[in-house]
Protein backbone atom coordinates (compact mmCIF):
# COMPACT_ATOMS: atom_id res chain seq x y z
CA UNK A 1 0.00 0.00 0.00
CA UNK A 2 2.66 2.47 1.13
CA UNK A 3 4.92 1.15 -1.64
CA UNK A 4 2.26 1.61 -4.31
CA UNK A 5 1.62 5.17 -3.19
CA UNK A 6 5.34 5.95 -3.24
CA UNK A 7 5.68 4.56 -6.75
CA UNK A 8 2.82 6.72 -8.03
CA UNK A 9 4.28 9.80 -6.38
CA UNK A 10 7.76 9.12 -7.77
CA UNK A 11 6.38 8.53 -11.25
CA UNK A 12 4.70 11.91 -11.01
CA UNK A 13 7.93 13.56 -9.85
CA UNK A 14 9.93 11.78 -12.53
CA UNK A 15 7.93 13.57 -15.17
CA UNK A 16 9.01 16.98 -13.82
CA UNK A 17 11.87 17.36 -16.30
CA UNK A 18 9.86 16.50 -19.41
CA UNK A 19 6.94 18.53 -18.05
CA UNK A 20 9.21 21.56 -17.61
CA UNK A 21 10.46 21.09 -21.16
CA UNK A 22 6.87 21.01 -22.45
CA UNK A 23 5.92 24.08 -20.41
CA UNK A 24 8.92 25.98 -21.76
CA UNK A 25 8.11 24.94 -25.32
CA UNK A 26 4.47 25.88 -24.90
CA UNK A 27 5.02 29.31 -23.41
CA UNK A 28 7.85 30.38 -25.72
CA UNK A 29 5.92 29.27 -28.82
CA UNK A 30 2.58 30.63 -27.60
CA UNK A 31 4.18 34.06 -27.14
CA UNK A 32 6.30 34.03 -30.28
CA UNK A 33 4.71 32.01 -33.08
CA UNK A 34 1.54 34.13 -33.56
CA UNK A 35 3.71 37.15 -34.33
CA UNK A 36 5.55 35.28 -37.09
CA UNK A 37 2.22 34.66 -38.81
CA UNK A 38 0.93 38.15 -38.07
CA UNK A 39 4.05 39.78 -39.51
CA UNK A 40 4.36 37.27 -42.32
CA UNK A 41 7.36 35.13 -43.22
CA UNK A 42 8.63 37.71 -45.65
CA UNK A 43 8.87 40.30 -42.92
CA UNK A 44 10.26 37.84 -40.36
CA UNK A 45 12.98 36.53 -42.64
CA UNK A 46 14.15 39.94 -43.80
CA UNK A 47 16.96 42.25 -42.79
CA UNK A 48 14.88 45.00 -41.27
CA UNK A 49 14.66 44.85 -37.47
CA UNK A 50 12.63 47.80 -36.21
CA UNK A 51 10.21 46.02 -33.87
CA UNK A 52 8.50 49.18 -32.67
CA UNK A 53 7.74 50.17 -36.27
CA UNK A 54 6.59 46.81 -37.61
CA UNK A 55 9.94 45.52 -38.92
CA UNK A 56 10.58 42.06 -37.53
CA UNK A 57 13.40 40.80 -39.74
CA UNK A 58 15.79 38.51 -37.89
CA UNK A 59 18.09 37.46 -40.74
CA UNK A 60 21.06 39.57 -39.64
CA UNK A 61 20.83 38.04 -36.16
CA UNK A 62 20.57 34.50 -37.52
CA UNK A 63 23.67 35.15 -39.61
CA UNK A 64 25.34 36.69 -36.56
CA UNK A 65 24.55 33.68 -34.40
CA UNK A 66 25.81 31.30 -37.08
CA UNK A 67 29.02 33.29 -37.58
CA UNK A 68 30.03 33.39 -33.92
CA UNK A 69 29.08 29.74 -33.51
CA UNK A 70 31.18 28.72 -36.50
CA UNK A 71 34.02 30.86 -35.15
CA UNK A 72 33.70 29.23 -31.74
CA UNK A 73 33.96 25.79 -33.34
CA UNK A 74 37.05 26.81 -35.32
CA UNK A 75 38.72 27.85 -32.06
CA UNK A 76 37.24 25.28 -29.69
CA UNK A 77 37.18 22.02 -31.66
CA UNK A 78 40.92 21.64 -32.46
CA UNK A 79 41.97 22.64 -28.95
CA UNK A 80 39.23 20.58 -27.33
CA UNK A 81 39.99 17.44 -29.34
CA UNK A 82 43.73 17.98 -28.96
CA UNK A 83 43.36 18.19 -25.21
CA UNK A 84 41.08 15.16 -25.07
CA UNK A 85 43.46 13.04 -27.17
CA UNK A 86 46.48 14.17 -25.18
CA UNK A 87 44.75 13.35 -21.90
CA UNK A 88 43.39 10.02 -23.02
CA UNK A 89 46.37 8.65 -24.95
CA UNK A 90 49.58 10.51 -24.17
CA UNK A 91 49.50 11.16 -20.44
CA UNK A 92 49.79 9.21 -17.22
CA UNK A 93 46.70 8.46 -15.19
CA UNK A 94 47.91 10.76 -12.41
CA UNK A 95 48.08 13.62 -14.92
CA UNK A 96 44.59 12.77 -16.18
CA UNK A 97 43.22 12.74 -12.64
CA UNK A 98 44.56 16.21 -11.91
CA UNK A 99 43.81 17.79 -15.24
CA UNK A 100 40.27 16.64 -15.95
CA UNK A 101 38.71 18.39 -12.93
CA UNK A 102 40.75 21.50 -13.75
CA UNK A 103 39.35 21.61 -17.27
CA UNK A 104 35.86 20.93 -15.95
CA UNK A 105 36.38 23.91 -13.68
CA UNK A 106 36.48 26.05 -16.82
CA UNK A 107 32.81 25.10 -17.30
CA UNK A 108 31.97 26.42 -13.85
CA UNK A 109 33.33 29.92 -14.43
CA UNK A 110 30.27 32.16 -14.95
CA UNK A 111 29.77 33.41 -18.50
CA UNK A 112 29.82 37.03 -17.34
CA UNK A 113 33.42 36.51 -16.19
CA UNK A 114 34.38 35.35 -19.68
CA UNK A 115 32.68 38.39 -21.14
CA UNK A 116 34.53 40.61 -18.71
CA UNK A 117 37.90 39.06 -19.61
CA UNK A 118 36.92 39.73 -23.21
CA UNK A 119 36.28 43.40 -22.48
CA UNK A 120 39.41 44.10 -20.48
CA UNK A 121 41.95 41.97 -22.36
CA UNK A 122 40.81 40.65 -25.72
CA UNK A 123 39.01 43.73 -27.06
CA UNK A 124 41.92 46.16 -26.49
CA UNK A 125 44.30 43.55 -27.93
CA UNK A 126 42.24 43.14 -31.12
CA UNK A 127 41.80 46.91 -31.43
CA UNK A 128 45.53 47.53 -31.14
CA UNK A 129 46.63 44.65 -33.34
CA UNK A 130 44.08 44.57 -36.16
CA UNK A 131 42.37 47.93 -35.86
CA UNK A 132 38.60 48.42 -35.84
CA UNK A 133 36.43 48.73 -32.74
CA UNK A 134 37.62 45.49 -31.17
CA UNK A 135 34.06 44.42 -30.35
CA UNK A 136 33.77 41.86 -33.11
CA UNK A 137 33.01 38.44 -34.51
CA UNK A 138 36.63 37.54 -33.78
CA UNK A 139 36.41 38.48 -30.10
CA UNK A 140 33.14 36.59 -29.66
CA UNK A 141 34.52 33.53 -31.48
CA UNK A 142 37.61 33.32 -29.29
CA UNK A 143 35.73 33.73 -26.01
CA UNK A 144 32.98 31.29 -27.06
CA UNK A 145 35.65 28.88 -28.28
CA UNK A 146 37.20 28.88 -24.80
CA UNK A 147 33.76 28.51 -23.23
CA UNK A 148 32.91 25.35 -25.20
CA UNK A 149 36.29 23.71 -24.50
CA UNK A 150 35.20 21.87 -21.34
CA UNK A 151 32.17 20.37 -23.11
CA UNK A 152 34.28 19.10 -26.00
CA UNK A 153 37.22 17.91 -23.88
CA UNK A 154 35.18 16.09 -21.32
CA UNK A 155 32.75 14.27 -23.66
CA UNK A 156 35.44 13.40 -26.25
CA UNK A 157 37.75 12.21 -23.48
CA UNK A 158 35.05 9.91 -22.11
CA UNK A 159 34.39 8.61 -25.62
CA UNK A 160 38.11 7.87 -26.21
CA UNK A 161 38.45 6.20 -22.83
CA UNK A 162 35.48 3.94 -23.48
CA UNK A 163 37.06 2.45 -26.60
CA UNK A 164 37.88 -1.15 -25.56
CA UNK A 165 41.59 -1.47 -24.79
CA UNK A 166 41.79 -4.51 -27.09
CA UNK A 167 41.46 -2.08 -30.04
CA UNK A 168 44.42 -0.12 -28.76
CA UNK A 169 46.51 -3.20 -28.00
CA UNK A 170 45.69 -4.78 -31.35
CA UNK A 171 46.78 -1.73 -33.28
CA UNK A 172 49.98 -1.31 -31.28
CA UNK A 173 50.77 -5.01 -31.66
CA UNK A 174 50.56 -4.60 -35.43
CA UNK A 175 53.41 -2.13 -35.15
CA UNK A 176 51.47 1.10 -35.44
CA UNK A 177 52.77 4.06 -33.46
CA UNK A 178 50.57 5.60 -30.76
CA UNK A 179 49.66 8.45 -33.08
CA UNK A 180 48.73 6.09 -35.92
CA UNK A 181 46.61 4.16 -33.43
CA UNK A 182 44.85 7.37 -32.43
CA UNK A 183 44.15 8.48 -35.99
CA UNK A 184 43.30 5.17 -37.60
CA UNK A 185 41.74 3.24 -34.78
CA UNK A 186 40.64 5.24 -31.73
CA UNK A 187 39.13 8.31 -33.38
CA UNK A 188 36.98 6.23 -35.74
CA UNK A 189 35.91 4.02 -32.84
CA UNK A 190 35.04 7.01 -30.63
CA UNK A 191 33.52 8.95 -33.53
CA UNK A 192 29.97 9.13 -32.21
CA UNK A 193 31.04 10.54 -28.85
CA UNK A 194 33.33 13.06 -30.51
CA UNK A 195 30.59 14.21 -32.88
CA UNK A 196 28.17 14.49 -29.95
CA UNK A 197 30.67 16.64 -28.04
CA UNK A 198 30.98 19.00 -31.00
CA UNK A 199 27.21 19.25 -31.43
CA UNK A 200 26.70 19.96 -27.73
CA UNK A 201 29.49 22.54 -27.86
CA UNK A 202 27.71 24.11 -30.81
CA UNK A 203 24.51 24.27 -28.77
CA UNK A 204 26.36 26.00 -25.96
CA UNK A 205 27.90 28.54 -28.34
CA UNK A 206 24.70 29.39 -30.17
CA UNK A 207 22.78 29.76 -26.90
CA UNK A 208 25.37 31.79 -25.00
CA UNK A 209 24.13 35.25 -24.18
CA UNK A 210 25.86 37.39 -21.59
CA UNK A 211 29.44 36.88 -22.75
CA UNK A 212 28.42 37.62 -26.34
CA UNK A 213 26.54 40.80 -25.46
CA UNK A 214 29.59 42.11 -23.67
CA UNK A 215 32.07 41.57 -26.51
CA UNK A 216 30.31 41.29 -29.87
CA UNK A 217 29.39 44.96 -30.28
CA UNK A 218 25.74 44.21 -31.10
CA UNK A 219 25.46 46.32 -34.29
CA UNK A 220 22.40 45.42 -36.33
CA UNK A 221 23.91 44.45 -39.65
CA UNK A 222 25.50 41.48 -41.34
CA UNK A 223 29.21 41.76 -40.58
CA UNK A 224 31.47 42.18 -43.60
CA UNK A 225 34.58 40.83 -41.91
CA UNK A 226 35.50 39.08 -38.70
CA UNK A 227 36.59 42.42 -37.26
CA UNK A 228 33.08 43.85 -37.60
CA UNK A 229 30.56 44.14 -34.83
CA UNK A 230 27.83 41.49 -34.79
CA UNK A 231 24.54 40.84 -33.05
CA UNK A 232 23.14 37.40 -32.27
CA UNK A 233 19.60 36.14 -31.60
CA UNK A 234 20.42 35.71 -27.93
CA UNK A 235 21.86 39.20 -27.48
CA UNK A 236 18.80 40.76 -29.10
CA UNK A 237 16.54 38.98 -26.64
CA UNK A 238 18.59 39.95 -23.60
CA UNK A 239 19.22 43.53 -24.71
CA UNK A 240 15.60 44.35 -25.46
CA UNK A 241 13.46 42.18 -23.18
CA UNK A 242 13.81 44.65 -20.30
CA UNK A 243 11.79 47.36 -22.00
CA UNK A 244 9.92 45.62 -24.83
CA UNK A 245 6.13 45.52 -24.88
CA UNK A 246 3.36 44.31 -27.19
CA UNK A 247 4.49 43.11 -30.61
CA UNK A 248 8.09 43.98 -29.79
CA UNK A 249 8.09 41.57 -26.87
CA UNK A 250 6.32 38.96 -29.00
CA UNK A 251 9.06 39.40 -31.61
CA UNK A 252 11.69 38.61 -28.98
CA UNK A 253 9.81 35.46 -28.11
CA UNK A 254 9.74 34.66 -31.83
CA UNK A 255 13.56 34.93 -31.80
CA UNK A 256 13.48 32.67 -28.75
CA UNK A 257 11.24 30.15 -30.55
CA UNK A 258 13.62 30.03 -33.48
CA UNK A 259 16.64 29.58 -31.19
CA UNK A 260 14.80 26.97 -29.14
CA UNK A 261 14.01 24.96 -32.27
CA UNK A 262 17.67 24.95 -33.32
CA UNK A 263 18.77 23.87 -29.83
CA UNK A 264 16.22 21.06 -29.54
CA UNK A 265 17.23 19.85 -32.99
CA UNK A 266 20.92 19.85 -32.01
CA UNK A 267 20.07 18.01 -28.78
CA UNK A 268 18.08 15.37 -30.60
CA UNK A 269 20.94 14.84 -33.06
CA UNK A 270 23.43 14.56 -30.18
CA UNK A 271 21.24 12.08 -28.30
CA UNK A 272 20.71 10.06 -31.49
CA UNK A 273 24.40 10.02 -32.35
CA UNK A 274 25.44 8.69 -28.97
CA UNK A 275 22.54 6.26 -29.10
CA UNK A 276 21.87 6.77 -25.42
CA UNK A 277 19.03 4.56 -24.23
CA UNK B 1 60.75 14.73 -54.71
CA UNK B 2 58.16 14.51 -52.00
CA UNK B 3 59.27 14.78 -48.46
CA UNK B 4 58.34 11.65 -46.57
CA UNK B 5 58.00 11.85 -42.84
CA UNK B 6 58.38 8.58 -41.01
CA UNK B 7 55.74 7.45 -38.56
CA UNK B 8 58.08 8.07 -35.62
CA UNK B 9 58.73 11.68 -36.59
CA UNK B 10 55.05 12.07 -37.29
CA UNK B 11 54.26 10.85 -33.80
CA UNK B 12 56.72 13.27 -32.25
CA UNK B 13 55.25 16.19 -34.17
CA UNK B 14 51.72 15.20 -33.17
CA UNK B 15 52.78 14.78 -29.56
CA UNK B 16 54.34 18.23 -29.43
CA UNK B 17 51.29 19.88 -30.99
CA UNK B 18 48.89 18.11 -28.64
CA UNK B 19 51.07 18.95 -25.66
CA UNK B 20 51.14 22.61 -26.69
CA UNK B 21 47.35 22.66 -27.08
CA UNK B 22 46.87 21.16 -23.64
CA UNK B 23 49.33 23.61 -22.11
CA UNK B 24 47.59 26.56 -23.78
CA UNK B 25 44.21 25.41 -22.48
CA UNK B 26 45.52 25.15 -18.93
CA UNK B 27 47.35 28.47 -19.17
CA UNK B 28 44.15 30.19 -20.37
CA UNK B 29 42.23 28.85 -17.39
CA UNK B 30 44.83 29.90 -14.86
CA UNK B 31 45.25 33.22 -16.61
CA UNK B 32 41.53 34.03 -16.36
CA UNK B 33 41.36 33.19 -12.66
CA UNK B 34 44.75 34.75 -11.92
CA UNK B 35 43.94 37.96 -13.76
CA UNK B 36 40.66 38.48 -11.90
CA UNK B 37 42.29 37.67 -8.57
CA UNK B 38 45.28 39.94 -9.14
CA UNK B 39 43.00 42.91 -9.73
CA UNK B 40 40.24 41.91 -7.37
CA UNK B 41 41.74 40.42 -4.19
CA UNK B 42 42.87 43.89 -3.11
CA UNK B 43 39.26 45.07 -3.23
CA UNK B 44 38.09 42.48 -0.75
CA UNK B 45 37.52 43.61 2.80
CA UNK B 46 35.00 42.95 5.51
CA UNK B 47 33.45 46.27 4.60
CA UNK B 48 33.08 45.30 0.93
CA UNK B 49 31.29 42.10 1.91
CA UNK B 50 29.00 43.57 4.56
CA UNK B 51 28.24 47.09 3.38
CA UNK B 52 25.20 48.29 1.48
CA UNK B 53 25.65 49.07 -2.21
CA UNK B 54 25.68 52.84 -2.74
CA UNK B 55 25.43 54.99 -5.87
CA UNK B 56 24.47 52.05 -8.13
CA UNK B 57 27.61 50.19 -7.12
CA UNK B 58 30.19 52.92 -7.45
CA UNK B 59 30.52 53.03 -3.68
CA UNK B 60 29.90 50.68 -0.81
CA UNK B 61 29.86 46.91 -0.79
CA UNK B 62 27.94 43.97 -2.19
CA UNK B 63 26.00 42.78 0.85
CA UNK B 64 22.52 43.00 -0.78
CA UNK B 65 23.73 40.91 -3.73
CA UNK B 66 25.25 38.28 -1.44
CA UNK B 67 21.94 37.98 0.41
CA UNK B 68 20.03 37.92 -2.90
CA UNK B 69 22.25 35.22 -4.39
CA UNK B 70 21.90 33.15 -1.22
CA UNK B 71 18.09 33.35 -1.17
CA UNK B 72 17.59 32.71 -4.88
CA UNK B 73 19.94 29.72 -4.72
CA UNK B 74 18.26 28.31 -1.60
CA UNK B 75 14.82 28.52 -3.26
CA UNK B 76 16.18 26.79 -6.38
CA UNK B 77 17.79 23.98 -4.37
CA UNK B 78 14.76 23.42 -2.12
CA UNK B 79 12.57 22.95 -5.18
CA UNK B 80 14.96 21.13 -7.50
CA UNK B 81 16.37 18.63 -4.98
CA UNK B 82 13.21 16.60 -4.23
CA UNK B 83 12.21 16.66 -7.91
CA UNK B 84 15.67 15.70 -9.13
CA UNK B 85 16.40 13.00 -6.57
CA UNK B 86 12.84 11.64 -6.88
CA UNK B 87 13.22 11.41 -10.66
CA UNK B 88 16.54 9.63 -10.28
CA UNK B 89 15.12 7.14 -7.76
CA UNK B 90 12.26 6.39 -10.11
CA UNK B 91 14.59 5.99 -13.09
CA UNK B 92 16.90 3.54 -11.35
CA UNK B 93 14.61 1.67 -8.96
CA UNK B 94 11.29 1.51 -10.80
CA UNK B 95 11.95 1.40 -14.53
CA UNK B 96 13.45 -1.42 -16.50
CA UNK B 97 14.13 0.23 -19.83
CA UNK B 98 10.95 0.90 -21.75
CA UNK B 99 9.16 3.93 -23.07
CA UNK B 100 8.68 5.76 -19.77
CA UNK B 101 12.38 5.62 -19.01
CA UNK B 102 13.22 6.90 -22.51
CA UNK B 103 10.79 9.80 -22.18
CA UNK B 104 12.15 10.83 -18.78
CA UNK B 105 15.76 10.56 -19.94
CA UNK B 106 15.02 12.50 -23.09
CA UNK B 107 13.40 15.26 -21.02
CA UNK B 108 16.42 15.53 -18.73
CA UNK B 109 18.94 15.45 -21.60
CA UNK B 110 17.11 18.08 -23.63
CA UNK B 111 16.53 20.32 -20.63
CA UNK B 112 20.26 20.17 -19.90
CA UNK B 113 21.00 21.61 -23.33
CA UNK B 114 18.53 24.49 -23.19
CA UNK B 115 20.45 27.79 -23.03
CA UNK B 116 19.95 30.05 -20.04
CA UNK B 117 18.37 32.90 -22.02
CA UNK B 118 15.51 30.53 -22.92
CA UNK B 119 15.03 29.83 -19.22
CA UNK B 120 15.05 33.58 -18.72
CA UNK B 121 12.31 34.07 -21.35
CA UNK B 122 10.28 31.22 -19.90
CA UNK B 123 10.65 32.38 -16.30
CA UNK B 124 9.74 35.91 -17.32
CA UNK B 125 6.53 34.98 -19.12
CA UNK B 126 5.47 32.10 -16.84
CA UNK B 127 6.51 32.98 -13.28
CA UNK B 128 6.80 36.76 -13.48
CA UNK B 129 3.78 37.51 -15.68
CA UNK B 130 1.36 34.54 -15.88
CA UNK B 131 1.68 33.49 -12.24
CA UNK B 132 2.01 37.14 -11.32
CA UNK B 133 4.95 36.58 -8.98
CA UNK B 134 6.65 39.70 -10.32
CA UNK B 135 10.40 40.22 -10.39
CA UNK B 136 11.18 38.37 -7.21
CA UNK B 137 13.38 35.93 -5.37
CA UNK B 138 10.63 33.34 -5.85
CA UNK B 139 10.47 33.81 -9.67
CA UNK B 140 14.26 33.71 -9.92
CA UNK B 141 14.55 30.67 -7.67
CA UNK B 142 11.84 28.75 -9.54
CA UNK B 143 13.48 29.51 -12.90
CA UNK B 144 16.87 28.35 -11.63
CA UNK B 145 15.25 25.24 -10.15
CA UNK B 146 14.08 24.20 -13.61
CA UNK B 147 17.54 24.98 -14.99
CA UNK B 148 19.51 22.88 -12.49
CA UNK B 149 17.01 20.01 -12.42
CA UNK B 150 18.84 17.94 -15.10
CA UNK B 151 22.19 18.31 -13.29
CA UNK B 152 20.67 16.91 -10.10
CA UNK B 153 18.78 14.13 -11.93
CA UNK B 154 21.85 12.93 -13.83
CA UNK B 155 24.30 13.03 -10.92
CA UNK B 156 21.83 11.38 -8.51
CA UNK B 157 21.04 8.74 -11.12
CA UNK B 158 24.71 7.79 -11.42
CA UNK B 159 25.06 7.75 -7.63
CA UNK B 160 22.03 5.52 -7.09
CA UNK B 161 23.11 3.18 -9.88
CA UNK B 162 26.46 2.74 -8.14
CA UNK B 163 24.89 1.31 -4.98
CA UNK B 164 25.78 -2.39 -5.11
CA UNK B 165 22.83 -4.64 -5.82
CA UNK B 166 23.64 -6.87 -2.87
CA UNK B 167 22.73 -4.01 -0.50
CA UNK B 168 19.19 -4.03 -1.82
CA UNK B 169 18.95 -7.83 -1.69
CA UNK B 170 20.06 -7.88 1.92
CA UNK B 171 17.43 -5.31 2.79
CA UNK B 172 14.72 -7.32 1.04
CA UNK B 173 15.84 -10.53 2.69
CA UNK B 174 15.48 -8.85 6.06
CA UNK B 175 11.86 -8.14 5.20
CA UNK B 176 12.29 -4.54 4.07
CA UNK B 177 9.79 -3.26 1.51
CA UNK B 178 10.77 -1.38 -1.61
CA UNK B 179 10.21 2.05 -0.07
CA UNK B 180 12.04 1.10 3.14
CA UNK B 181 14.95 -0.17 1.09
CA UNK B 182 15.14 3.08 -0.86
CA UNK B 183 14.85 5.33 2.18
CA UNK B 184 17.05 3.36 4.58
CA UNK B 185 19.60 1.72 2.29
CA UNK B 186 19.81 3.20 -1.21
CA UNK B 187 19.55 6.91 -0.42
CA UNK B 188 21.91 6.97 2.60
CA UNK B 189 24.50 4.99 0.64
CA UNK B 190 24.32 7.24 -2.41
CA UNK B 191 24.12 10.45 -0.37
CA UNK B 192 27.63 11.77 -1.18
CA UNK B 193 26.96 11.32 -4.91
CA UNK B 194 23.58 13.03 -4.62
CA UNK B 195 25.15 15.89 -2.65
CA UNK B 196 27.68 16.32 -5.46
CA UNK B 197 24.81 16.90 -7.89
CA UNK B 198 23.18 19.41 -5.55
CA UNK B 199 26.46 21.28 -5.06
CA UNK B 200 27.10 21.41 -8.82
CA UNK B 201 23.56 22.80 -9.10
CA UNK B 202 24.45 25.49 -6.56
CA UNK B 203 27.49 26.37 -8.68
CA UNK B 204 25.37 26.78 -11.80
CA UNK B 205 22.76 28.84 -9.94
CA UNK B 206 25.32 31.19 -8.40
CA UNK B 207 27.05 31.92 -11.71
CA UNK B 208 23.88 32.36 -13.75
CA UNK B 209 22.95 35.73 -15.22
CA UNK B 210 20.63 35.54 -18.22
CA UNK B 211 18.04 33.39 -16.44
CA UNK B 212 17.84 35.53 -13.29
CA UNK B 213 18.13 39.07 -14.62
CA UNK B 214 14.63 38.84 -16.15
CA UNK B 215 13.07 36.89 -13.29
CA UNK B 216 14.62 38.20 -10.06
CA UNK B 217 15.19 41.68 -11.41
CA UNK B 218 18.04 43.95 -10.42
CA UNK B 219 16.86 45.83 -7.34
CA UNK B 220 19.65 46.82 -4.98
CA UNK B 221 17.64 46.79 -1.77
CA UNK B 222 18.14 44.11 0.85
CA UNK B 223 15.33 41.61 0.19
CA UNK B 224 12.68 41.42 2.89
CA UNK B 225 10.51 38.60 1.58
CA UNK B 226 10.30 35.95 -1.14
CA UNK B 227 8.47 38.50 -3.25
CA UNK B 228 11.22 41.13 -3.10
CA UNK B 229 13.13 41.81 -6.26
CA UNK B 230 16.85 41.25 -5.86
CA UNK B 231 20.11 41.50 -7.77
CA UNK B 232 22.35 38.44 -7.59
CA UNK B 233 26.15 38.73 -7.55
CA UNK B 234 26.47 37.65 -11.17
CA UNK B 235 23.87 40.20 -12.31
CA UNK B 236 25.49 42.92 -10.20
CA UNK B 237 28.87 42.12 -11.71
CA UNK B 238 27.39 42.16 -15.22
CA UNK B 239 25.85 45.59 -14.67
CA UNK B 240 29.02 47.00 -13.09
CA UNK B 241 31.19 45.75 -15.95
CA UNK B 242 28.89 46.45 -18.88
CA UNK B 243 27.85 49.92 -17.84
CA UNK B 244 31.39 50.70 -16.71
CA UNK B 245 30.13 51.86 -13.32
CA UNK B 246 33.24 50.92 -11.37
CA UNK B 247 36.04 48.66 -12.52
CA UNK B 248 37.55 48.12 -9.04
CA UNK B 249 34.15 47.07 -7.68
CA UNK B 250 33.62 44.85 -10.72
CA UNK B 251 36.93 43.07 -10.08
CA UNK B 252 36.04 42.70 -6.41
CA UNK B 253 32.63 41.20 -7.22
CA UNK B 254 34.13 38.86 -9.84
CA UNK B 255 36.68 37.68 -7.28
CA UNK B 256 33.94 36.84 -4.79
CA UNK B 257 32.02 34.99 -7.53
CA UNK B 258 35.05 32.96 -8.58
CA UNK B 259 36.00 32.12 -5.00
CA UNK B 260 32.47 30.77 -4.43
CA UNK B 261 32.65 28.74 -7.65
CA UNK B 262 36.10 27.35 -6.74
CA UNK B 263 34.91 26.31 -3.28
CA UNK B 264 31.75 24.74 -4.69
CA UNK B 265 33.64 22.78 -7.33
CA UNK B 266 36.31 21.68 -4.87
CA UNK B 267 33.75 20.38 -2.38
CA UNK B 268 31.79 18.62 -5.14
CA UNK B 269 34.99 17.04 -6.46
CA UNK B 270 36.13 15.82 -3.04
CA UNK B 271 32.72 14.34 -2.24
CA UNK B 272 32.55 12.57 -5.59
CA UNK B 273 36.05 11.27 -5.13
CA UNK B 274 35.30 9.80 -1.73
CA UNK B 275 32.16 8.26 -3.12
CA UNK B 276 33.94 6.73 -6.11
CA UNK B 277 36.74 5.38 -3.91
CA UNK B 278 34.12 3.65 -1.81
CA UNK B 279 31.92 2.00 -4.41
CA UNK B 280 33.73 1.55 -7.69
Amino acid sequence: MKDKLAEKLLLFIAFSAILSLLLITFFIFQQGIPLIFKAGFQNFFSLKWAPTKGGFGIVSMIVGSLMVTAGALVVGVPFGLGCAIFLAEFSSSAFQKTLKPIIELLAGIPSVVYGFIGIVILIPFIRDTFGGPGFSVLAASIILGIMILPTIVSISYDALMSVPSTYRDGSLALGATRWQTVVMCLIPAARSGIVASIILGMGRAIGETMAVIMIAGNALKIPGSILDSVRTLTSTIALELGYAAGDHRAALFACGSFLFLIIILLNIIAIRVTGRK
Amino acid sequence: MTLRIGPRTNQIIAYVILLLMTIITIVVLFFIIGFVFRNGLGQLSLEFLTDKTREMGKEGGIFPSIVGTLFVTIVAIIIATPLGVGSAVYLVEYTRGGVIRRIISFGADCLAGVPSIIFGLFGFIFFVIQLNLGWSILSGGLTLAVMILPTIIRTSEEAIKAVPHSYREISYSLGGGKLDTILKVVLPTSLPGILTGIILGIGRAVGETAAVIFTAGSSLGIPTSLFSSTRTLAVHFYILAREGISMPKAYGTATVLIIIILIVNFVAYRLMHRFIAQYY
